[in-house]
């Protein structure tokens, strides 16, 4: 892929005096959603500041689509960036806000108006655009920020914790929106920390501790790799005990645990082929009926989890 | 035309009229700019500063009729009163401190409502930004310390009397001496404007800056001929249209001829703006930091 279509990161550390942001990255983000998880202070916002031009790197390089972020008269054209910052220039209304915005942009009244009303309709505001932004409650501020972020049409953009203070309804519909977006061919680098959402939204997933990238790939992709950490299944079937036993003596299976109400069977293996292959011949030779094969640590969470280690908690 | 074509034709007229879009982004943000320190909290003090003057002119001409008498039958005293009044309360506080609160607000107050970034993040050149702000707080200040200036004069005509003052200011010098004071108060703007922009870039906490430069303007009368030029307050003396006397301990200078000291005073202002934009470049959003 070509620089001009990624997001390339070359060896980026950023220092706040002596306090690490984030050190010695080498990241390349290609189209799609990406998500960035982290607990907080893992330097996500940093991640994100940097990629906007927001903070300068103490050391390193960052392209964005072939532009340095350190041109935003042609970055900006490029991409929208909606932050955490939650605070507007006063006395402006929703429909204000977006407009002005665009006209600084450069564009003309005519322009500006136009596209004012379609951002505010793609996240729901026409309703609030007279109404003065800091009467809005806090989900609508976001989504006036979301409005920003898209109203001038970018190919990337860069959301920081984009669900926060949104209902689920809203929730659901900004997903929808952000799905929408990327099947449009734009880059989406989100960061959030609702596990679950970014499990569903992201087709890639970059974690991030104490300033370090500690993995990236695609969330299965990322679990297939942390040999050290073995995957469990649930496996539902008539004679979970047996299945136990046989499984048990296999080099590839860790653990293999009968659920509370003995009508399945917890395993952990640490090589998913050979223990299907496992799974297979003991079926055939002890004639057994299996109702499901569910894997139960392959989503983010799990991956978040072993990754980071509990203390993150479920919240990045 | 289709859509795709339009905003193609947009991004080459970007490229081949960069000015013709730097003017519509400078405009933005001299709209937005405009309102805010018109209409902003902020403004309030900035109201006060300018009814100041007036407000003291007022009272001196209209509840002190011994004042108000003594200005009509000694106009030409009243003229020179006025002149070291305007010096120094019109200049060296009312537009001086003006000036710092409006122009150092520009980013700084900003900065501390946590919004700057609301300019940050549109494709804009950071000097059209610099401009774009220094050419709103000129028109705020402008304005107000201007009207701040008409009204400190129109309560001296008054004093003088209508027949009186139609005759100084038509056929006499009072025209052009009321030009020049307001030609002054826009040059003191100016001037006070761009070095209160860019302390507030520089400086985290401006205050003792600005308070270290109003000591610089007060003591300008006792410095060496040379320093004096590092001053605004030495151009806008030296363009008074009635002589201000500076007392006895003064150290006299030459005063610079309104040909230098207009064009001086510009040129200094361009500087200090390409300092600006420098430091804006290199300018972070890091509210936390702040």
């Amino acid at each position: 892929m070509s620089g001009a279509e990624t997001i390339v990161f070359e060896d980026v550390s950023k220092f706040y005096g002596e306090v690490l942001g984030v050190n010695r990255i080498n990241l390349t983000i290609a189209p799609g959603i990406t998500s960035l998880v982290g607990p907080n202070g893992s330097g996500k916002t940093t991640l994100m500041n940097l990629m906007t031009g927001l903070i300068q790197p103490t050391g390193g390089r960052i392209s964005v689509t072939g532009i340095s972020t350190g041109e935003p008269e042609r970055l900006f054209r490029k991409v929208g960036y909606c932050g955490q910052f939650d605070s507007f220039p006063k006395g402006l209304t929703g429909y204000e806000f977006i407009y002005s915005y665009l006209l600084v942009h450069g564009e003309t009244k005519k322009e500006a108006e136009a596209g004012t009303w379609k951002a505010l309709e793609r996240v729901d505001l026409v309703g609030a655009a007279h109404r003065k932004v800091e009467g809005y409650s806090k989900g609508m501020r976001q989504r006036a920020r979301l409005a920003q972020s898209i109203a001038h049409e970018p190919e990337v953009m860069i959301l920081d914790e984009p669900l926060n203070g949104l209902d689920p309804m809203a929730r659901a519909e900004t997903i929808r929106l952000f799905r929408e977006l990327a099947r449009d061919g734009l880059h989406l680098i989100i960061s959030s920390h609702i596990l679950h959402e970014v499990d569903q939204m992201s087709d890639r997933v970059v974690l991030i501790n104490n300033g370090y990238i500690i993995a990236e790939g695609q969330v299965s992709g990322v679990r297939d790799e942390m040999e050290e950490h073995p995957i469990q299944y649930l496996i539902v079937c008539d004679r979970p005990s047996l299945l136990a036993a046989r499984v048990f003596a296999e080099d590839s299976v860790v653990e293999a645990r009968l659920t509370d109400d003995r009508g399945g069977l917890f395993v952990k293996t640490r090589n998913l082929d050979s223990f299907s292959l496992l799974l297979n011949r003991v079926v055939l030779e002890e004639n057994l009926t299996i109702e499901s094969v569910t894997p139960v640590d392959d989503d983010l969470n799990a991956v978040y989890h072993y990754l980071i280690g509990a203390g993150g908690g479920g919240q990045a | 035309m289709s859509s795709a074509v339009e905003a193609a034709a947009a991004g080459a007229e970007r490229v081949r009229a960069p000015w013709r879009l730097w003017r519509r982004q400078a405009a933005a943000i001299l709209r937005l700019e405009v309102k805010k320190n018109f209409w902003g909290k902020r403004a309030i003090l900035m109201y006060l500063l300018a009814a100041f003057p007036v407000a003291i002119f007022f009272a001196l001409t209209q509840f002190d009729k011994r004042a108000a008498a003594d200005i009509s039958q000694n106009w030409g005293e009243a003229k020179v009163i006025f002149a070291n009044i305007f010096e120094g309360l019109v200049l060296r506080t009312v537009v001086f401190f003006g000036s710092a609160w409006i122009f150092m607000n520009l980013f700084r107050g900003e900065i501390v409502d946590k919004s700057l970034h609301y300019y940050f993040l549109a494709p804009l050149r950071r000097e059209v930004l610099v401009a774009g702000k220094y050419l709103s707080g000129l028109v705020a200040s402008g304005v107000l310390f201007g009207l701040s200036t008409a009204g400190s004069l129109f309560f001296l005509y008054m004093a003088r009397g209508y027949r009186a003052s139609i005759d100084d200011l038509v056929g006499g010098p009072g025209g052009g001496e009321v030009l020049a004071y307001l030609g002054i108060t826009v040059m003191g703007c100016l001037g006070y404007g761009a070095f209160f922009l860019v302390i507030g870039l520089f400086f985290r906490n401006p205050i003792i800056p600005a308070l270290v430069a109003w000591g610089w303007e007060w003591i300008n009368f006792l410095l060496p001929p040379v320093l004096k030029k590092l001053s605004v307050i030495h151009y806008l003396h030296s363009l008074m249209p009635v002589p201000v006397y500076e007392g006895p301990f003064a150290l006299v200078a030459e005063p610079t001829p309104v040909w230098i000291a207009a064009p001086g005073m510009l040129l200094t202002v361009a500087a200090v703006l390409v300092a600006a934009g420098y430091r804006i470049r290199r300018l972070e959003i890091r509210y936390g930091g702040d």
